[in-house]
């Protein structure tokens, strides 16, 4: 076994530790990788340019962006902030615990890019979460905002993981098949979809038990404020 | 029929009017990452056709061209672009009110229903959508039907939309890469035999013959190899090969579909703690502006932990039913 590979995951962690720039260390750490386990440097630019064109799915987020800046400059954000506002009884608990509930719905259904950070988080959800704070303690500072606003992402994230996998379709289900039916191992889809659902029903607990805190210590906040 | 390179294409349009517009401006290191990555989406599946027909040249070429992104990225010379906010003389809200909820709803709702109808309607969906990528082609309907409304709604011309996009894309900048250069190190990872190293450490370390010992091994393998790797797919075929069809299942008798399963799950947990996984945690970071790239790392770490504790015990229980 040769263990020298591994001096690519090294320069990862040492980079983030360090806080060099991310593109920078993920290619520094193939190259060591690369070079550590004896491939030319032919062979190695040939990997990662496959690979590189390979994965082209995940920056597919730009596809939102002509429409997103568009409504953005003709007032979205500000509109969708104004909304949530004039609504009685909306929070930040009710308003992200509903959307993680829809995330992991749509997530179940194959319904993945409906969603997503560009798609609906930055333009209608971060300032709807602004929004409902402001409802709960007029004067948001500048730290809890942003709190706000990354708990709106966070959100997101945890509907999308932990509804996908209940998809039969789902990449990673039909990863984990494959991977068992190459050892001999042949199970439905739906076997293994199915065991993902109790993780799916602890997810939704834990983030809403979170977002509940969330409300409550900003409506504390405010108490103390007000005293 | 709608395939997926008709997708690339799009993408490429997007991308190539950032360059030009960055161009205009003498922005030239802006301009030039964003023309190679307009190379690589426009030409991306010609360059995959010549690496399988044993010509290796294009492949390099976007090989060498990956490490002129990242020196472009690293060394500070493009300046992330601010996403300013709307000024009052764009802003057409009181003027449109909730007409402007209108195209941003659109783009789920026509992705939602191009799926659908790809995947569930037989002899018209496969006719008209490429079934085996239908959810990104749904997206890029449903960005375009969308694109179509909203300029109509805001009376705004197409090339208005692109000058947005281009802005918004200077204000991601290398951000929004960084996911495709992260597989590019899965894979070389992948071929140098990472995944084999860190498997056979874990194997040298922990007790195999307590069933406990081997579960949180695999549980924690799970989530410490996917924050490393950014991804739990990378991590999955090293921890179900080296701990958990070895040990869990073939040993200590455990149902491989929870195995398979609910260790897939943990190694999500991961995801939620890792800078890696770049476009769930450090995109959306710089999409809203946060201060600290790790803004959102930090509200979602707890839920991460204690979900990964829930889906440990969960395992144990469920495995060996």
């Amino acid at each position: 076994m040769n263990y020298w590979p591994l001096i690519g995951v090294a320069v990862v962690v040492a980079g983030f530790l360090a806080r060099l720039n991310p593109m920078l260390v993920v290619v520094a750490a193939g190259f060591a990788s690369g070079v550590a386990a004896g491939l030319s440097i032919p062979d190695l630019l040939a990997l990662v340019g496959e690979s590189f064109v390979s994965n082209r799915m995940p920056m597919l987020v730009i596809l939102t962006l002509p429409v997103i800046g568009l409504l953005e400059r003709a007032g979205l954000r500000e509109h969708a902030h104004r909304w949530i506002l004039g609504l009685r009884g909306m929070n930040v608990f009710r308003l992200l615990t509903t959307y993680l509930g829809l995330r992991q719905l749509l997530a179940m259904f194959g319904l993945t890019t409906v969603c997503g950070h560009a798609q609906t988080v930055r333009p209608l959800i971060a300032p709807m979460a602004e929004a409902a704070a402001e409802k709960t303690r007029a004067a948001l500072d500048a730290p809890t905002r942003e709190r706000t606003r990354a708990m709106a992402a966070a959100t997101d994230n945890v509907g999308l993981f932990f509804g996908e996998d209940v998809f039969l379709a789902f990449g990673a289900v039909l990863l984990i098949q494959g991977f068992l039916a190459k050892s001999g191992i042949v199970l439905e889809p739906l076997h293994i979809a199915l065991w993902a659902l109790p993780t799916a029903i602890a997810a939704f607990a834990i983030h809403a038990v979170r977002l509940a805190r969330f409300q409550g210590r900003l409506a504390a906040a405010r108490e103390t404020n007000d005293a | 029929m709608l395939k997926l390179a008709h997708v690339w294409w799009l993408a490429a349009i997007i991308l190539g009017a950032a360059a030009f517009f960055d161009a205009r401006h003498r922005r030239w290191a802006n301009a030039t990452f964003w023309a190679i990555m307009t190379v690589v989406f426009a030409g991306g599946d010609a360059i995959l056709a010549a690496h399988q027909a044993g010509n290796r040249l294009p492949t390099q070429i976007v090989g060498a061209a990956v490490v002129v992104l990242a020196l472009i990225a690293g060394t500070g010379i493009m300046p992330r672009a601010s996403t300013a906010n709307v000024d009052a003389a764009t802003s057409q809200a009181a003027r449109l009110g909730h007409r402007l909820f209108g195209p941003a709803l659109l783009i789920p709702a026509v992705t939602a229903l191009v799926y659908i109808v790809a995947k569930y309607v037989p002899p018209l969906g496969p006719l008209l959508v490429e079934t085996k990528q239908a959810s990104l082609v749904a997206l890029a309907v449903g960005c375009s039907v969308a694109l179509v409304a909203a300029t109509m709604i805001t009376r705004s011309a197409p090339t208005q939309a692109l000058r947005e996009s281009s802005r918004l894309l200077d204000a991601l900048s290398w951000a929004v890469v960084l996911p495709m250069l992260l597989a590019a190190l899965g894979a070389v990872f992948a071929a140098t035999g990472v995944g084999d190293a860190v498997a056979s450490l874990v194997g040298m370390i922990i007790p195999t013959d307590s069933r406990v010992a081997c579960l949180v091994a695999y549980a924690l393998g799970m989530i410490v190899f996917t924050v490393i790797m950014g991804n739990a797919f990378a991590a999955f075929p090293v921890m179900a090969g080296g701990i958990g069809l070895p040990l869990l299942v073939k040993q200590h008798g455990a149902d491989p579909a929870v195995i398979g399963s609910l260790g897939m799950l943990t190694g999500y947990c991961g995801t939620l703690l890792t800078p890696m996984a770049a476009n769930f945690n450090i995109v959306p970071a710089v999409l809203l502006e946060l201060k600290s790239q790790y803004g959102v790392i930090r509200e979602q770490w707890p839920t991460a932990i204690v979900l990964a504790f829930v889906n440990t015990v969960l395992m144990y229980f469920l495995a060996f039913r």
